[in-house]
């Protein structure tokens, strides 16, 4: 029995809990949101205020960035979420060895632009430029380099992390291995990252040169991509998801390999950030802020089932084997090309995604039998990306040595529970194939499905960690909670 | 669009209309907070409900709508308890016996303090929070009693028609934002307030109007009456002109 009765704390006018901080806080898909008590700290001393708060009041508390996991990963019904965005200071940078020490709250783009002009760039990024590198550390992100560059947190040299505890504390990858190897990918399940090492590469010029490849299904897909993997920086698979029969996994491959200062006219300014900025309109007229507007008149199934048949006649005959120099930002982050391009799906609820990782040889299987499982649901996917991976020893990791397709798929009230059971059985068959999920773009799997992915014993060591770390189980997330607790 | 409901505070939950608004909620899958002066009947009830569903759907909150000082902290805990809030509905209301002769201003005051007050206290932070959200639905259950001045009960005419009116303008503050706000207006319920009295015309069961208010609720209508036929006594009692009116005992 609970009570309003004597004696009972009242709401507070200030601080993390107080009424004016409660918000709705959403996934970057829009499709899942919560309610939750938003802080913004500004210092290791802000942080640790908030955490002898949650702790005293015993609130939960969520870990959130730039808020760009598609699903739950960044949210919590009734939580203190504590929005790190305003820690964002580059601590230090060494021009010489491209090592950064950064808070968790700067983003992909503030850290590459303030490093790039002296020639170094992150070895791993995203398709898009506006996570955290404390968000891209708590999913352990990869890129279209992921078989060769490993992930995000394959480049970090060191972390301070804060447990709920409150003390901050050094973690490297020699000293406290295990530690680290768990922290990272951990959806932010150990502790706040407070300070982060990262090493950067060396660029000699700020382009990449692409090779675009048509193909005509899915095995040839799979080959072609394959077979580049040796001769290629980056890899990346984009299939109409549409087509169905022998035309299945039709699509479009981009190679692509950094470009030499003896191949560039102008390597130097390559590497200034008006050679980087992307185009502000399309067709030199319509300001691509307002793209998703017009965009949402195609967000449906007959209008993307045509966006993706042109897109692929395009590649075969505007675009087959054409070779061509691109800067390093308008290649990496093509998610960015249309601002706010999430909001030209459905209002009624947003977009999902579903990232499988399945082992080389089951591949094409597998991916087959999943466009089949949507063709039958009649919800193929709009976006359909393939890219190349290897296996890591991240404790939570979610890379195999072999390939994921990452899939799209548009939310509404009316679609919402027959997409989640499509979900499900989207999963069945990466799950026979000993392969794995990618937390940080899903929002529907069981956590049935995701634990039947985990090596033996993987599970325990982490509960073991996050007993020892957090007792009280301070740190959630609504990710957290429906992949990992029931079995906790 | 129909909205359905996963996490519901029903105030007002011990008895009549909101004890059955509880149970029918947690049936339907919803977890539900359930707020009342009787700790022990909302124990009761929260144990039953829960055993019904063989897990934890009932939250008892005891709480007496008069010290709405404790309201505030109330709201923060008990969408933390349930993980949620997305519906609120102030069912707490009183209606002493009051003689054709009888002019007292505490049983008066009483009436307003529980019907009026209180709900403007609960629901005023529903309204806030819902608000700042930008989703949720509040329902207040009023009542036909408050359409009119009747001589049997000013107080409790005032106390629901008052109601009424602070539920228009709360809908028509916090609509823009997306949130709802459904008036309710029954007939004659079978409940505690009103066993033993005489001449209860349509008299329905609680349940049944549990059944009704949610479905209303799901919808976000702006008021219904319940069962929908009082909606054409009401406006027969309306249009009644005021030298005839005053002559009927109703």
């Amino acid at each position: 029995m609970r009570g309003g009765g004597e004696g009972e704390e009242q709401t507070p006018d200030s601080g993390p809990l107080s009424a004016e901080k409660l918000a709705s806080v959403a996934g970057f898909g829009r499709a899942v949101a919560a309610a939750g008590y938003v802080s913004q700290p500004q210092s290791v001393e802000e942080l640790q205020e908030i955490l002898e708060v949650a702790s005293s009041r015993e609130w939960k508390v969520t870990l959130r960035g730039t808020g760009r996991s598609y699903g739950d990963a960044a949210l919590r019904s009734e939580a203190i979420v504590l929005d790190l965005r305003r820690m964002n200071r580059i601590l230090s940078w060494d021009r010489e060895s491209g090592v950064i020490d950064i808070e968790p709250g700067v983003t992909i783009e503030q850290m590459w632009q303030s490093t790039l002009p002296q020639g170094w760039w992150p070895p791993v990024v995203p398709g898009t430029m506006r996570p955290t590198l404390g968000g891209c550390l708590a999913m352990n992100v990869h890129g279209k380099n992921n078989w060769q560059a490993g992930t995000v947190g394959d480049h970090c040299l060191e972390f301070d992390l804060m447990p709920p505890s409150g003390e901050v504390r050094t973690v490297r990858p020699d000293t406290d291995a295990e530690l680290f190897q768990a922290v990272i990918g951990s959806f932010g399940q150990l502790g706040v990252l407070t300070r982060i090492r990262m090493q950067l590469k060396r660029v000699e010029t700020g382009s990449v040169r692409v090779t675009a490849v048509p193909v005509g299904d899915l095995g040839e897909m799979l080959q072609r991509m394959d077979g580049a993997k040796d001769d290629h920086e980056y890899v990346v698979g984009w299939l109409d998801a549409f087509a169905q029969g022998k035309r299945l996994g039709r699509g479009q491959i981009h190679l692509a390999s950094y470009l030499a200062a003896k191949d560039h006219p102008s390597p130097q300014e390559s590497l200034n950030l008006e050679s980087q900025s992307l185009p502000d309109r399309v067709f030199g007229v319509l300001p691509k802020s307002k793209m998703w507007w017009f965009a949402r008149f195609v967000t449906n199934r007959f209008g993307m089932r045509w966006v993706n048949s042109v897109k692929y006649f395009h590649a075969r005959i505007f675009e087959r084997n054409k070779t061509y120099d691109q800067s390093l930002a308008a290649f990496q982050f093509l998610l960015d090309y249309m601002p706010g391009w999430e909001r030209a799906y459905p209002a009624d609820g947003g977009l999902i995604q579903h990232q499988s990782f399945v082992p080389a040889g089951s591949a094409e299987e597998v991916f087959r039998e999943q466009l089949e499982i949507c063709h039958r649901y009649r919800m193929p996917s709009f976006l359909a990306v393939l890219k190349c991976h290897r296996a890591d020893d991240f404790l939570l990791s979610h890379a195999v040595d072999g390939f994921s397709l990452a899939l799209d798929f548009p939310v509404t009230a009316k679609n919402r529970q027959r997409l989640w059971a499509m979900i499900q059985e989207l999963s069945q068959p990466v799950v026979a194939a000993g392969g794995r999920f990618y937390p940080a773009k899903d929002a529907a799997i069981s956590a049935q499905l995701f634990q039947a992915t985990w090596r033996e014993g993987q599970l325990a060591r982490f509960s073991k960690l996050k007993s020892e770390i957090d007792p009280r189980g301070r740190l959630t997330s609504a990710l957290a909670e429906r992949l990992l607790l029931p079995s906790h | 669009m129909a909205s359905e409901f996963h996490h519901a505070l029903v105030i007002g939950a011990s008895s009549g209309i909101g004890e059955a608004l509880a149970r029918k909620l947690a049936a339907q899958g919803a977890l539900v907070s359930i707020v009342a002066r009787r700790a022990d009947e909302l124990e009761r009830i929260a144990g039953e409900i829960n055993d019904l569903c063989g897990e934890e759907r009932a939250f008892p909150f005891p709480q007496d709508v008069l010290r709405r000082d404790e309201i505030p902290h109330l709201f923060q805990e008990i969408p933390r308890a349930m993980g949620g809030l997305d519906l609120v509905i102030y069912a707490a209301g009183v209606m002493p016996e009051v003689d054709f002769e009888e002019y007292d201003t505490s049983k008066d005051s009483l009436m307003v303090e529980v019907n009026l007050l209180g709900a403007m206290a609960w629901l005023n932070e529903a309204a806030r929070r819902f608000n700042k959200l930008g989703s949720g639905t509040i329902v207040g259950i009023g009542s036909i009693a408050g359409d009119r001045g009747r001589s049997a009960n000013p107080g409790y005419n005032t106390s629901k028609g008052a109601l009424a009116i602070y539920l228009e303008a709360l809908r028509n503050r916090v609509a823009r934002r997306g949130v709802r706000v459904v008036t309710i207006k029954p007939g004659f319920v079978d409940t505690p307030m009103t066993f033993g009295k005489p001449g209860l015309l349509w008299l329905i069961s609680a349940e049944r109007a549990a059944e009704i208010i949610l479905a209303k609720a799901r919808r976000g209508v702006v008021c219904a009456y319940v069962p929908a036929r009082w909606r054409l006594v009401s406006w027969v009692i309306g249009s009644i002109p005021s030298f005839l009116f005053r002559r009927l005992k109703i």
